[in-house]
């Protein structure tokens, strides 16, 4: 009977195509093999934060009169509502932190090298896209750290030269940080961002299986992978225990460490001593914090933000600045710019941490 | 020119005829009206038994925040509460005897100057009066 009924599903869906697909699909086994499964585990936490966040939407309302207190209804009267919450918060932060191994390994094993500059940068939208998901969710809540850290991340686009002024308004749905931003950033969070998230997921896991795993020219030069693994169903199992470990750490961040609410946002009361954006905004708020007023007669923010821009520009154009076969001088030199930028972020994101007051 | 590359032509140009017909208002809608403020210039800050020496409060001066200090010699000091940095809201600090924003730890003195951390510029003063119990801020050249 299953059996009939597979033919049947398989005779009209094509299964045998995807199937085909399935089994010719296979991972090159080398030394750097480790970094392969970063992509795959950002997509696996994703999945979380849409079935987390769906279940949060049955209860959430999105006014700044409502936002806060229906939190604190999910997280207190709502059976595992705390849960739930605490999974999409910790969720967001291990997807990011996946994404940007992902990223870091990416571009250190030179996986952006052609044919994959589309990879390359289908990733970094990505990589922008659950930056925006994370500043545009840490908004909801309406509590305290969230209106300050959405104050100053909308300043800091405000002060871009030219559209700065623009982009603020567009942001914040009119001058300032009001109602009109809460639901403007639900609109972001919950519609926008998911389904440019979804056409871009599907864009790179695409350009990912047309061009299969990337060999580092480390191991090119060795002779290439020893061997090759079958994605299904060797690879796709170890990826398995991988997300099972995710889910074991997620749980338990999730119930030690429950999600905080704060207190409400209140326009009008000063910024708390020792507020601090989430890690991964860390390094970007230390940079700002260390600059002086004046440099050179500009404002310190604008030069911070124009090296801060240029330095992401020059990221995002990695592929067409290394040498396309990843070796020589230009190739040393970008592994050198990979380097320094790793040990930049992290030594500034722990500079954050280092204490807070003056 | 073929009747096939005219009428192909014609297409394309239709199409983004049409494309813009339809962006065009989405993209209207997506910026939000300017609805114009009230100009706010006095506002009443607190009552004077609020704030002891050497303490600060933050009010609501219109749409953005104001600050206003008792200094430890007891005299009024307001400013708007709204960082030159970033725009966060400063507070008063009186281990320090100064005004603090905890953001990006900005600095500014009694006089509202920024001297040290990363505000380029001073906070606006406001004009504070004393009138019975009521503190009245307002901006200043008002009177």
């Amino acid at each position: 009977m299953i059996g009939r009924l597979r033919e049947w599903l398989a005779d009209r869906l094509g299964l045998d195509a995807l199937q085909h697909l399935a089994e010719k699909k296979d991972v090159p086994v080398h030394r750097h093999t480790f970094w392969y499964y970063w992509g795959g585990m950002t997509l696996f936490l994703f999945g979380i934060q849409v079935a987390t966040g769906i279940l949060l939407l049955l209860y959430y309302r999105a006014s700044a009169d409502e936002a806060y207190e229906s939190v604190r209804f999910i997280m207190t009267q709502v059976s595992f509502g705390w849960l739930i919450r605490s999974i999409h918060s910790w969720s967001a932060n291990l997807m990011i932190g996946a994404a940007m191994i992902h990223m870091f390994s990416a571009f250190l094993t030179k996986a952006y090298r052609p044919p994959r500059e589309l990879t390359w940068i289908s990733g970094m939208v990505l990589l922008g896209l659950s930056l925006a998901f994370g500043f545009s969710g840490y908004l909801l809540p309406w509590n305290q750290l969230a209106f300050f850290a959405t104050k100053v991340g909308t300043d800091v686009t405000g002060a871009v030269p030219v559209v700065g002024g623009f982009m603020l308004r567009f942001l914040r749905g009119g001058e300032h940080i009001s109602g009109g931003t809460l639901t403007r950033f639900f609109g972001f969070h919950v519609a926008i961002l998911p389904a440019i998230a979804t056409l871009i997921v599907g864009v790179h896991v695409y350009l990912v299986q047309r061009h299969g795993m990337s060999v580092p020219p480390s191991v090119e030069d060795a002779g290439g992978p020893k061997r090759r693994m079958k994605f299904v169903p060797n690879f796709m199992l170890r990826d398995m225990v991988g997300w099972l470990a995710a889910l074991g750490v997620l749980a338990l961040l999730s119930a030690l460490f429950p999600w905080e609410l704060g207190l409400k946002a209140d326009p009008f009361a000063s910024a708390p001593a020792g507020i601090r954006p989430e890690w991964y905004f860390g390094w970007m708020f230390q940079t700002l914090r260390m600059m002086p007023s004046h440099i050179l007669g500009i404002e310190g923010e604008l030069v911070a933000i124009a090296g801060i821009g240029l330095g992401g520009a020059v990221w995002l154009l990695a592929p067409f600045l290394d040498d396309p076969r990843g070796r020589g001088q230009r190739a040393r030199m970008m592994t050198a710019l990979g380097v320094v930028a790793l040990v930049y972020i992290v030594a500034f994101t722990l500079l954050v941490y280092r204490g807070a007051k003056p | 020119m073929q009747r096939r590359d005219f009428l192909s032509w014609l297409t394309r140009i239709a199409g983004t005829a049409l494309g813009g017909f339809i962006l065009y208002p989405v993209a209207r809608y997506l910026v939000p009206p300017r609805i114009p403020e009230a100009a706010t210039r006095r506002v009443l800050a607190g009552k004077k038994n609020d704030l002891a020496p050497n303490s600060g409060k933050t009010f609501p001066f219109g749409a953005q925040p104001g600050i206003l200090i008792r200094t430890a010699d007891g005299e009024y000091r307001a400013f708007t509460a709204v960082c030159t940095h970033l725009g966060c809201t400063v507070q008063y600090r009186d281990d320090m005897r100064m005004i603090w924003c905890a953001c990006h730890s900005g600095h500014y003195d009694l006089e509202g100057r920024n001297i040290s951390g990363p505000p380029p510029r001073p906070l606006e003063p406001y004009t504070v009066h004393v009138e019975g119990d009521d503190i009245i801020v307002e901006k200043a050249g008002t009177t």
